[in-house]
């Protein structure tokens, strides 16, 4: 799962060390796939074994670093394959003209809503929500009007659109749901909002300290909690207008030194191999197939009654408008 | 012309340092810029209300939070200066170089474990208003939490200040029976007022550039510093003109607040006469007694609740583990690494730069300072109001022309933490220095006495002392920093705050605060060895 970290910035990760005479295929991600506990070294294996070659990871902070990372090397770029940009990146990320077509069979994939794109593959979604703490909130707003007209008491946590990627979920979250009228919404919400941190992280931490009993994140939270930390106090509050969708996607470059591996990547991709890794690492849904049913936690996650999501293009033309509208209604 | 010779020699080493400086700061600029020359219509649309807002906003907290910080460290640092010797002083003076190596969300979260909504004082603030206590967002928990990071930073400083008053001023203070108010006018005031304006701007400094607090704490997109705008240019908008263009703005408001700063300040003609008295001897009355305790308990208090919380909160870490992981153990070694090279770098740095300045100042008799010599004092220390985000990101289009970015990630970390530190530094060494030469120079023109064997012979043995501060507080401040790590930080380059910030991004909070409490351990332990090194010479006021 992807986390805007806070000072997690620009662009960097590692280019590895070219060891071996095996051919060797360059994956730029974000971090926290990589990290000991993400689905990297999982991942890593897997494929190594079954195409005997060499996978190496580059990690960058996060989604938007990734993509900023390629803008900076363009044609230059080492990656043979970007995995870990999401779906409101994806239309900037064609403009650059660095990707091209996957080539494989989508008939592993499966996304809400569905998903089609010549050159992006998913790999993993997961849906927005306000995560609860079942013992200082008894009773969970049951939509996001409800929690837009609920009384001041209710505190809620939430991260900024300018620096965040579910700070930037939530705003397109109330576009989806408010149109016109999310800027009143806004206006609203405002005074349940205790803080805007600049990333999850920051938010969260706050959260589990007790600061506030709600905070944005993610439907799939609880599952952490109840898999990783065997508790089940944490609750998403399933919100009747549906909760807002992210989507994560890979996509190989034009760069890449040999195009059938980089399919290949591709394809393992959307199998077990790869997606069994997904739900306890990367605490995100599979978009592929997994070898065995998902652990019973998640199926106790809330199911969205409806699925809200822009294009990338209608996010990519208006999220400097929707940004600012957000800003001059937060600042009064 | 004896006397040029042995000036020119520190006035080129202070040269160089600027040099490199220069070359750090304006290597970043030509990077962004060639990026920015493609598209440059982010500089001139930077320039609009939201601008506007954000200035303000940033020069209001900042003025604010220095104020807050400044006044009442001269109390703190007089009560300090006017009791030597009293059991737990030096743990003090230790405790409060603490607050610079955290990073500031671990800092926020311990502020709020007291004052926030669900704090340990929430019950009692609740009833004092009457209803539910909301927190302290908005721009008292700005202002709290940068009170918290540069009170102690300002207390220190201006100590080290007064600690330079030769013994013998105590001594005839004492003896022809000053008050208070009297030694404060005569003999405190004058060191602290020129001490002032330097430590006041580098607490505007840190103040102006506040990240993670100001969002935090700030509560909403209201709090938005120029630092704030500088970041989503170039990290979510790409922007590097407009990201330019910011800093620009940034710069000179600050080189303009730091000129008022400057105007109100004194420069001060150190006494040139070698001290008789060995020590200090400074007879406070009972009323004074009680007032200084008085004031140092309460900073106490202040300083030391946040930091009790967030070793409370790590203690609930499964710390054994944690202390025996392999990630954590080499993330100590690099961090431990990075910050002592970085530490030691910005002292040389400084310390050329302190002899440069002092040189120049000689040089001009009793005329205006010079260009240069503002350079080697000021001009250095507003390197810190460079955001690292916009070094990194120069300095990463520069490079990657020359191969592997990333091979160089190291070195950019160590010149850059130097870099940041400097101001610190600069301010810690200073005073001693000036104080020194002004003693010695004379005698080392008579007896010929120059460059190394002058160096080694006569200004380290007063330098030693707060060479050893100032290697401290640079040293915290590298181990803290993510901003720079963060963005060469990768898997290779992988240090204590990056891995608490990555453990707190997957939901690992109880390692998170785990992580934090070592990290505060460790940089206790090292003001504990910076002491002590610094201890081992003749007494400071013996040389």
């Amino acid at each position: 799962m992807r986390r805007t970290a806070l000072f997690a910035a620009l662009a960097l990760g590692i280019a590895g060390v070219p060891a071996s005479a095996q051919e060797k295929l360059t994956v730029y991600t974000y971090e926290s796939f990589t990290s000991e506990w993400g689905p990297g070294p999982v991942v890593e294996k897997a494929f190594e074994a079954e195409c005997g070659c060499d996978l190496e990871f580059v990690s960058v902070a996060d989604g938007v670093a990734l993509l900023n990372r390629l803008r900076l090397e363009g044609e230059g770029t080492e990656a043979d394959i970007v995995l870990g940009l999401d779906t409101n990146l994806t239309y900037e990320a064609k403009e650059t003209g660095l990707f091209a077509p996957h080539g494989i069979d989508p008939g592993n994939i499966n996304v809400p809503g569905g998903f089609e794109d010549d050159i992006f593959v998913p790999y993993d979604y997961g849906y927005f929500a306000f995560v609860y703490d079942t013992e200082a909130l008894k009773n969970p707003p049951e939509s996001l009007h409800d929690l837009v007209e609920a009384g001041d008491d209710l505190k809620i946590a939430i991260q900024d659109p300018r620096t965040s990627t579910p700070g930037l979920g939530l705003l397109l979250w109330m576009k989806a749901v408010y149109g016109d009228q999310a800027a009143e919404a806004w206006g609203k919400l405002k005074d349940n909002v205790l803080t805007v941190t600049p990333g999850w992280s920051e938010s969260y931490g706050l959260f589990t300290n007790g600061e506030v009993p709600m905070v944005l994140s993610y439907t799939t939270s609880p599952a952490y909690h109840e898999i990783a930390d065997g508790t089940e106090r944490y609750k998403a509050a399933s919100f009747s207008e549906g909760h807002y969708l992210q989507v994560e996607v890979a996509a190989r470059t034009v760069k890449a030194k040999d195009k059938a591996l980089a399919e290949r990547f591709l394809s393992f991709m959307t199998g077990p191999g790869f997606q069994d890794a997904i739900p306890e690492t990367n605490w995100m849904f599979p978009a592929g197939k997994t070898s065995a049913p998902l652990d019973p936690a998640f199926d106790k996650l809330v199911q969205p009654a409806r699925t809200l999501m822009f294009s990338s293009q209608e996010v990519a033309e208006n999220r400097k408008a929707w940004v600012d509208e957000w800003l001059s209604v937060m600042s009064r | 012309m004896r006397e040029v010779y042995s000036r020119r020699g520190r006035i080129y080493a202070g040269m160089l340092a600027l040099l490199a400086l220069g070359v750090l700061v304006l290597g970043a600029f030509v990077g962004l810029g060639q990026e920015a020359l493609q598209s440059w219509h982010g500089a001139v649309s930077a320039f609009d209300g939201y601008l506007l807002r954000v200035a303000r906003f940033t020069l209001l907290q900042a003025g604010l939070s220095t104020l807050l910080s400044v006044l009442p460290a001269i109390l703190v640092a007089r009560a300090l200066a006017r009791h030597p010797r009293f059991f737990g002083r030096g743990f003090i003076l230790q405790l409060f170089a603490v607050p610079l190596a955290l990073p500031g969300i671990v800092a926020a979260l311990g502020i709020l474990a007291l004052y926030g909504r669900a704090g340990f004082l929430a019950p009692f603030l609740s009833s004092l208003s009457g209803e539910r206590w909301q927190g302290i967002y908005g721009l008292s928990g700005i202002l709290v939490a940068h009170v918290f990071f540069n009170l102690p930073l300002a207390a220190r400083l201006l100590l080290a200040a007064l600690e330079t008053v030769p013994a013998d001023q105590w001594k005839l203070s004492a003896q022809l029976g000053m008050g208070a108010g009297a030694t404060f006018r005569l003999v405190e005031w004058p060191v602290l007022r020129a001490a002032l304006p330097g430590v006041a701007t580098l607490v505007f400094m840190v103040c102006a550039v506040s990240f993670t607090v100001v969002l935090t704490l700030g509560g909403g997109p209201r709090a938005t510093t120029l630092e704030v705008a500088i970041y989503q240019a170039l990290r979510f908008d790409f922007d590097p003109a407009r990201a330019i263009a910011l800093t620009l703005v940034q710069v000179a408001l600050t080189a303009l607040i730091v000129f008022v700063l400057f105007q109100l300040g004194a420069t001060m003609t150190a006494d040139a006469s070698l001290p008789a008295a060995p020590r200090r001897s400074v007879f406070p009355r009972p009323a004074e007694t009680s007032f200084n305790f008085g004031v140092l308990l309460l900073a106490l208090v202040f300083v030391a609740g946040p930091m009790a919380a967030t070793v409370i909160a790590g203690l609930g870490a499964d710390l054994p583990r944690l202390a025996g992981e392999r990630a954590v153990l080499d993330a100590t070694a690099t961090s431990l690494i990075l910050a002592g090279l970085a530490a030691f770098l910005c002292l040389l740095l400084s310390i050329a730069l302190v002899m440069a300045r002092r040189s120049l100042e000689m040089s001009r008799g009793g005329r205006r300072a010079r260009l240069l010599e503002r350079l080697t004092d000021t001009g250095a220390s507003m390197v810190l109001i460079v955001p690292p985000i916009v070094i990194g990101a120069g300095w990463f289009i520069l490079l990657r022309h020359f191969g592997d970015v990333f091979a160089f990630a190291p070195l950019m970390v160590v010149a850059v933490n130097a870099a940041m530190a400097l101001p610190f530094t600069m301010r810690a060494i200073r005073p001693a220095y000036d104080a020194a030469s002004a003693r010695h120079e004379k005698l080392c023109l008579a007896l010929g006495i120059r460059g190394w064997s002058r160096f080694r012979l006569v200004d380290w043995p007063a330098l030693r002392r707060p060479a050893a501060t100032g290697l401290a507080f640079a040293m915290a401040l590298s181990l803290g920093d993510l901003g720079v790590i963060a963005l060469f930080g990768s898997d290779r380059v992988k240090t204590l705050p990056y891995l608490l910030f990555e453990r707190m991004g997957s939901y690992r909070t109880a390692d998170a605060a785990g992580l934090a409490l070592f990290l505060g351990i460790l940089c206790l332990g090292l003001m504990f060895i910076a002491t002590y090194w610094g201890k081992r010479t003749p007494d400071g006021s013996a040389t």
